[in-house]
């Protein structure tokens, strides 16, 4: 059965190979470049100002989480050597809404509007990157280190944080508690405008980072020990690419809100629109059908059904659901 | 008689942390104020004992969910809060809150108790159509799938301003406990006793279908009662006090790593342990903050996830990950 799988797998990619790579990157960078200017143009009403900067913000956002989670989800993918894990399960979640909660909890439901600010969203991506980073250090660099240990550790430490964020969450008055939950889901459209320059200047500086190892990247996919043959320097490589994957991911939760399924939708259409393993080429593919996603569900959404406010959880649902049936069909994690 | 001495004062402790639960609480009540006053009798006897008792219940409940699950899916790390089993309940409450308010606990209990089954089930069959490659990936499958149903729940509550309330009844806890709300988890003791006298068909189920089969064990029937048993217990506890994490998990494992995996000789130790560590789990959440309390279910995330990852890491050092 498992042979066969493989056999099938193998010879899909060279019937699609009609469109070599290069145009079919060219193609879904047109798409995402429409779908952009679509946004931005299309349906205003009234001052055009006032339109234009709200939704360059929204764009701004969008680009910053698109990038952030399909490039570390597609790297994330690479070091733990599976197609289906996201970054978002180490905890990234469960740290950001411990934050939030605590903060509400002990200083009131002001406390999220006057600490907004860079130090605050500095203050949370740094704890978010360090706890991904002890949890590496501390797990996955020993002899025995495994990468799923590493992974449940971290769910697990998640479910902790949880409970304790409900315990917390119940003991909010009602509008503390309003105040507190537009924080907790994914809010592209609200996200503030003064965070932008920052954010994108995090992901101009991990994707140039990313894209110098590239070469890299593809070695990893090969395995330790021929990775190490070829001269990669495996464990450093992974240090340095788990670090640029948190702070991806830590910087766009902390800008707007956690998506859990978001970046494995794009990982895994990337990879089926490319059809081929390179970095080069999967790296960017990810980021466009990333913003194809948003910008394009943004757009339907908000012109077609009126209702701008459910892209994340649509995205959400939807992914699960296609996680869910890669699952079964892939059968294995 | 040797043999049944530890048993003996393992009991006699539980019972001693029970008489502890009784006598500790905000309202000052001792053992002479119970034979002269009548005042608080009364509430000795309608807050006290069903809190005590709902305590003692839920923590059995979800040990032996733990136990049967482990055995059934014949790995370590499986309990009903690691298999989404819990979040298909939660599911189930909420659905029902909403299209029905006004029913009553009974039929609340037999939805998140039908949601478990098909939780417990969903997970099942994905379990069977992946290939495991580590022990550990089953409780990451699980996790991922209680993910995806919570997301759901997350998006009803939302949409119908229920956030909040989702929030108070995950960490429920026993504050609330008081006569006429606890007795559902008497099913529970039924379940307990079930399970014991099937106690050995479960072990033969353990060691796999093959194995079981022909040892002339009905297998899918086994299969299905131990579920049909887990969703009971996993739903009944749920309405009543909220999610209980890690307790199926930990004190089975623990019982397992002192004294081997026959689940009969087992099972009087894992309702003992598990009480007691509820029990006090909920003494600290009630003292530590007095005169407010931390639900025990909290302090009971706290502690088990801390045990988890060290057991994880125990096994880790093992070489057997």
């Amino acid at each position: 059965m498992s042979e066969k799988r493989l056999t099938v797998r193998a010879a899909a990619p060279a019937r699609r190979r009609a469109l070599p790579v290069a145009a079919r990157l060219t193609l879904a960078g047109t798409i995402a470049a429409t779908a952009v200017v679509c946004y931005l143009f299309l349906f205003i009403q009234g001052s055009f100002d006032f339109a234009f900067e709200r939704r360059l913000t929204v764009i701004g956002t969008m680009a910053v989480v698109a990038f952030a989670h399909a490039v570390g989800t597609v790297v994330f993918q690479t070091i733990t050597h599976n197609r289906i894990l996201t970054p978002s399960i180490m905890g990234f979640d469960a740290v950001y809404i411990l934050m939030q909660t605590l903060l509400v909890a002990f200083f009131g439901g002001g406390v999220l509007a006057v600490t907004d600010g860079m130090p605050k969203l500095l203050t949370q991506t740094l704890l978010m990157v360090c706890f991904t980073m002890l949890l590496f250090r501390w797990l996955f660099s020993g002899r025995s280190g495994s990468i799923h240990v590493m992974l449940l550790v971290g769910v697990v430490l998640g479910l902790a944080f949880r409970s304790v964020s409900d315990f917390l969450q119940r003991m909010l008055s009602p509008s503390e508690y309003d105040v507190l939950s537009t924080r907790l889901f994914g809010r592209l459209t609200s996200a503030e405008a003064s965070y932008l320059p920052l954010a994108g200047a995090v992901c101009l500086i991990v994707g140039a980072v990313v894209w110098y190892r590239c070469h890299r990247l593809d070695a990893l996919l090969l395995g330790r020990d021929a990775a190490t043959n070829l001269g990669v320097d495996h464990k450093r490589e992974l240090t340095v690419m788990l670090l640029m994957v948190s702070l991806l991911i830590a910087m766009s939760t902390a800008l707007a809100g956690p998506m859990t399924f978001f970046g494995f939708v794009t990982a895994m259409l990337a990879y089926q629109m490319t059809g081929t393993h390179r970095h080069a080429a999967v790296l960017p593919m990810a980021f466009f059908i990333g913003v194809i996603t948003l910008v394009g569900g943004q757009f339907i959404l908000e012109h077609v059904f009126y209702a701008s406010g459910m892209l994340t959880v649509v995205i959400e649902f939807l992914g699960g659901a296609v996680f869910l049936l890669h699952l079964l069909r892939k059968g294995t994690l | 008689m040797r043999r049944r001495l530890p048993l003996l004062l393992a009991t006699l402790g539980v019972l001693a942390l029970i008489t502890v639960s009784l006598f500790v609480g905000s309202y000052d009540i001792d053992l002479w104020s119970l034979f002269t006053d009548p005042e608080a009798r009364r509430m000795f006897f309608i807050s006290r004992v069903p809190r005590t008792l709902a305590l003692v219940l839920a923590a059995a409940a979800m040990a032996v969910s733990g136990v049967i699950m482990q055995m059934l899916v014949q790995n370590r790390f499986v309990e009903p809060t690691t298999t989404g089993t819990s979040e298909w309940a939660a599911l189930g409450v909420l659905l029902l809150t909403l299209f029905a308010p006004a029913a009553s606990p009974l039929v609340k209990m037999g939805a998140a108790s039908a949601f478990a089954f098909a939780g417990a089930m969903v997970f099942l069959f994905v379990l069977g159509r992946i290939a495991l490659k580590s022990q550990v990936i089953v409780p990451i499958v699980g996790i991922m799938l209680g993910a995806l149903i919570s997301s759901l729940t997350l998006y009803i509550a939302s949409t119908y301003q229920l956030l909040q309330t989702l929030a108070t009844w995950r960490s429920g806890g026993f504050s609330s406990v008081v006569r006429g709300t606890y007795e559902p988890l008497w099913v529970v003791g039924v379940i307990v006793i079930g399970l014991y006298l099937a106690a050995d068909r479960f072990t033969i189920a353990g060691l796999g279908r093959d194995t079981a089969t022909s040892l002339g064990l009905p297998y899918r029937r086994i299969m299905f009662i131990g579920l049909t048993m887990v969703a009971l217990a996993t739903g009944v506890t749920t309405v009543v006090v909220g999610f209980l994490p890690f307790l199926g998990l930990i004190i089975p494992n623990l019982v397992s790593m002192a004294r081997g995996d026959d689940i009969r000789a087992n099972l009087p130790w894992v309702v003992l342990s598990s009480v007691a560590l509820m029990i006090a789990c909920d003494l600290v959440g009630r003292t530590l903050v007095a005169p407010l309390e931390i639900p025990a279910t909290v302090v009971l995330g706290a502690v088990g996830a801390v045990v988890f990852v060290a057991m994880i890491l125990r096994q880790r050092k093992k070489a057997h990950v």
